[in-house]
């Protein structure tokens, strides 16, 4: 080839290799490229890697050469209901979560919106369980719901006499798993909401009190408007986030009892590492991708009017 | 009787600065008050405590011969317009005017009847669709104006209405808030910093400094008999010129002044000064519209050089000094003046003002 003949001859020219390559030109392009070689091999290359095996018929158990089957696997994945089974699942879970987020959420901000004696302590341990690991929740909430020495399970033991196991049942799962993320995201719309209620004027609050409104008109259009935005921000956010949820319901109920729980984060790990069908979670995987870049745009068509709200 | 009434009123906030120190001011039915001074020195807070937005430290305000001290805002029945006009953002101007009327209980009808008419007045009637968001400024405080005035308050409170429009709309919004004022005969306050808005728009003015009330009088008293020197120098433009002197003695009628270059002066001033023993060090004050430019030296005339020329459209201001003290002077633009010159001038008869040490003014 010229080009690297081009180089070569470069090369010589600059007396070594290695001088050549740190001349000044080259210094920018080299410090990053660590960084793009990691990306390049850890995200980008899998992604598009998978993203081929979608179309292919590949087990990553199997020594098969794969064949092309096109978009064979997408049509059994949508087609399959079990997958809507489990999205169903999901659904159930991201929205009860999110709306127990909303509500604890928006009750905790408005507490913190006041001023009161150790409000910055108690702030910072509301705020704890949103830094802590995804998988140490999830071993907190396991003992927590334990059967035999769980407080849950203690606690109802002391009204009625037996041992309780809330993950149990279809629908004690669901509520065991809900509340571990709900009680871990709170404080995250918390933040959010908190945001919006500092930002209102503190002068439209005196117009308000002037005009002598009563606290839930006030609430609707002082209050309200201001935090609107941000709490649409807050679903999309919490929505796109559960929508993924894994980790937590992984430990807590592993997907069970049964499926209970097994929401389609936890399905599509099973099809790929557990059933082996590495094409078909592929295709999964990018329909669930498909789905979070969809909340994804509406999120960021929220942040931008946000944006433009407080200009 | 809608009337406020301010007594021996003292704010202390908690971090223990001291903004208002035992003022009294009483606004009749019908009048406007402006509270004016320079920022910082008590003005809004005064006003914010009569709003019952603050705490009275001190002290004891009513409103229509009624205590408030312990009244929430709500329960004061007092319409106030803010200095960044607090508009509700969400809503609509129509909204934002019928706003403080749904705690009034009235039909929807009577509502918007009266916002049609406060709408008509305020020329507001093209912008009720619109969000304050889309509104220029003159059109947003005409809202918060309107807004107040809507309502049948015990009295009203404006903050700052005009500060924060540009020159030609404020003279235009100055006229038309004096007309609507005018139509309501409440207690009024409103609290500036620009004298000018203040003297337009005031029956009386109450000049407050460092939290108290230096003067209260008439926008014609506050400038033709200023009670001190800080109401003197702070009141009228250009600035009154200052001269520290002292006082000789009377000569029939007439007070004696010693000026800082040893230059004696014969001038007219009022009877009381007499009552001043002779050596006081005084402070003269004279407007430098009451300086009178001569042709040629006159006696008890002062001769001074012209430092800077600042033309001012009709008027031509003029700084003057001799090394021993400094002036200003205006005169007419006809009057040729140029840097450099020599100008010979007197004291208009009858406005030098004489401030005694103690600062207050020396008058019968």
């Amino acid at each position: 080839m010229a080009s690297s003949a081009v180089v070569a001859h470069e090369i010589r020219s600059e007396g070594g290799f290695l001088p050549w390559l740190l001349a000044p030109q080259r210094r920018g392009p080299l410090l990053v490229a660590p960084a793009l070689i990691v990306l390049f091999l850890m995200n980008i290359f899998p992604l598009l890697w998978s993203f081929g095996l979608s179309f292919y018929n590949y087990s990553a158990k199997k020594r098969d050469v794969p064949d092309f089957v096109g978009l064979r696997f997408f049509e059994r994945v949508v087609t399959d209901p079990v997958v809507w089974e489990r999205f169903k699942t999901t659904a159930i879970i991201v929205s009860s979560s999110v709306l127990m987020q909303l509500v604890v959420g928006f009750l905790l901000a408005l507490l913190f919106a006041k001023q009161f004696p150790l409000r910055r302590i108690l702030l910072m341990l509301v705020l704890t369980p949103m830094m802590l690991s995804l998988v140490a929740v999830g071993v907190f909430f396991k003992l927590f719901y334990e059967p035999t020495f769980g407080l849950v399970s203690q606690a109802v033991a002391m009204f009625t006499g037996d041992r309780y196991a809330l993950l149990g049942s279809p629908t004690g799962a669901i509520i065991g798993v809900v509340i571990a993320d709900a009680w871990m995201w709170s404080p995250f719309v918390m933040l959010l909401v908190l945001a919006g209620l500092v930002s209102v004027p503190k002068y439209l609050y005196e117009a308000a009190e002037i005009d002598r409104t009563s606290p839930w008109r006030r609430f609707q259009t002082i209050t309200f408007p201001y935090i609107k935005s941000l709490l649409l921000l807050a679903v999309l956010f919490r929505t796109i986030e559960t929508f993924k949820l894994f980790d937590v319901v992984y430990i807590l109920t592993e997907g069970g009892p049964g499926t209970a729980t097994e929401t389609i984060g936890v399905y599509v790990y099973r099809l790929a590492f557990q059933y082996f069908r590495t094409s078909q979670s592929a295709a999964l995987a990018y329909i669930i991708l498909f789905v979070v870049i969809v909340l994804t745009s509406l999120y960021l068509y929220a942040v931008n009017r946000r944006a433009q709200e407080v200009d | 009787m809608a009337t406020i009434d301010i007594k021996d009123v003292t704010k202390v906030y908690p971090n223990g600065f001291k903004a208002v120190e035992r003022i009294n001011l009483s606004v009749g039915q019908g009048e406007v008050m402006c509270l004016l001074g320079p920022s910082g020195c008590g003005k809004t807070t005064t006003l914010r405590m009569v709003a019952g937005l603050e705490d009275i430290t001190e002290g004891e305000c009513q409103i229509g011969g009624r205590r408030v001290n312990d009244l929430l805002a709500r329960e004061r029945n007092v319409a106030m317009a803010f200095q960044f006009y607090a508009l509700y953002p969400s809503l609509t101007v129509a909204e934002n005017l019928k706003f403080p009327l749904h705690a009034e209980g009235r039909s929807h009808t009577e509502m918007d009847a009266k916002v049609r008419q406060v709408a008509k007045t305020l020329q507001l009637e093209s912008v009720l669709g619109r969000k304050p968001a889309q509104l220029s400024e003159g059109e947003k405080q005409r809202v918060a104006v309107g807004r107040s005035i809507i309502r049948d308050p015990e009295c009203f409170l404006f903050d700052e209405p005009l500060s924060r429009l540009d020159v030609t709309l404020r003279e235009q919004m100055r006229g038309e808030i004096k007309e609507v004022l005018s139509g309501l005969s409440k207690a009024t306050v409103i609290v500036t910093h620009d004298q000018l808005e203040a003297l337009t728009m005031a029956d009386r003015i109450a000049v407050m400094r460092a939290g108290i009330i230096e003067q209260v009088a008439t926008p014609h008293d506050i400038f033709a008999k200023p009670a001190n020197l800080f109401v003197a120098g702070f009141i009228g433009t250009p600035q009154m010129n200052l001269i520290p002197a002292s006082f000789t003695g009377m000569d029939g009628g007439h007070g004696g002044f010693a000026l800082p270059g040893g230059q004696k002066i014969l001038v007219q001033v009022d009877p009381a000064v007499s009552r001043l023993a002779p050596g006081t060090e005084i402070t003269l004050g004279i407007r430098p519209r009451n300086l009178e430019i001569m042709p040629e030296p006159v006696p008890d005339g002062l001769t001074l050089q012209v430092d800077i020329v600042e033309p001012m459209g009709a008027e031509t201001l003029a700084h003057l000094s001799d090394g021993a003290q400094s002036m200003r002077v205006v005169c007419d633009w006809r009057v040729p003046i140029d840097e450099g010159d020599r100008l010979h001038v007197r004291f208009q008869p009858g406005y030098v003002h004489v401030f005694g040490p103690d600062e207050q003014a020396v008058r019968s």
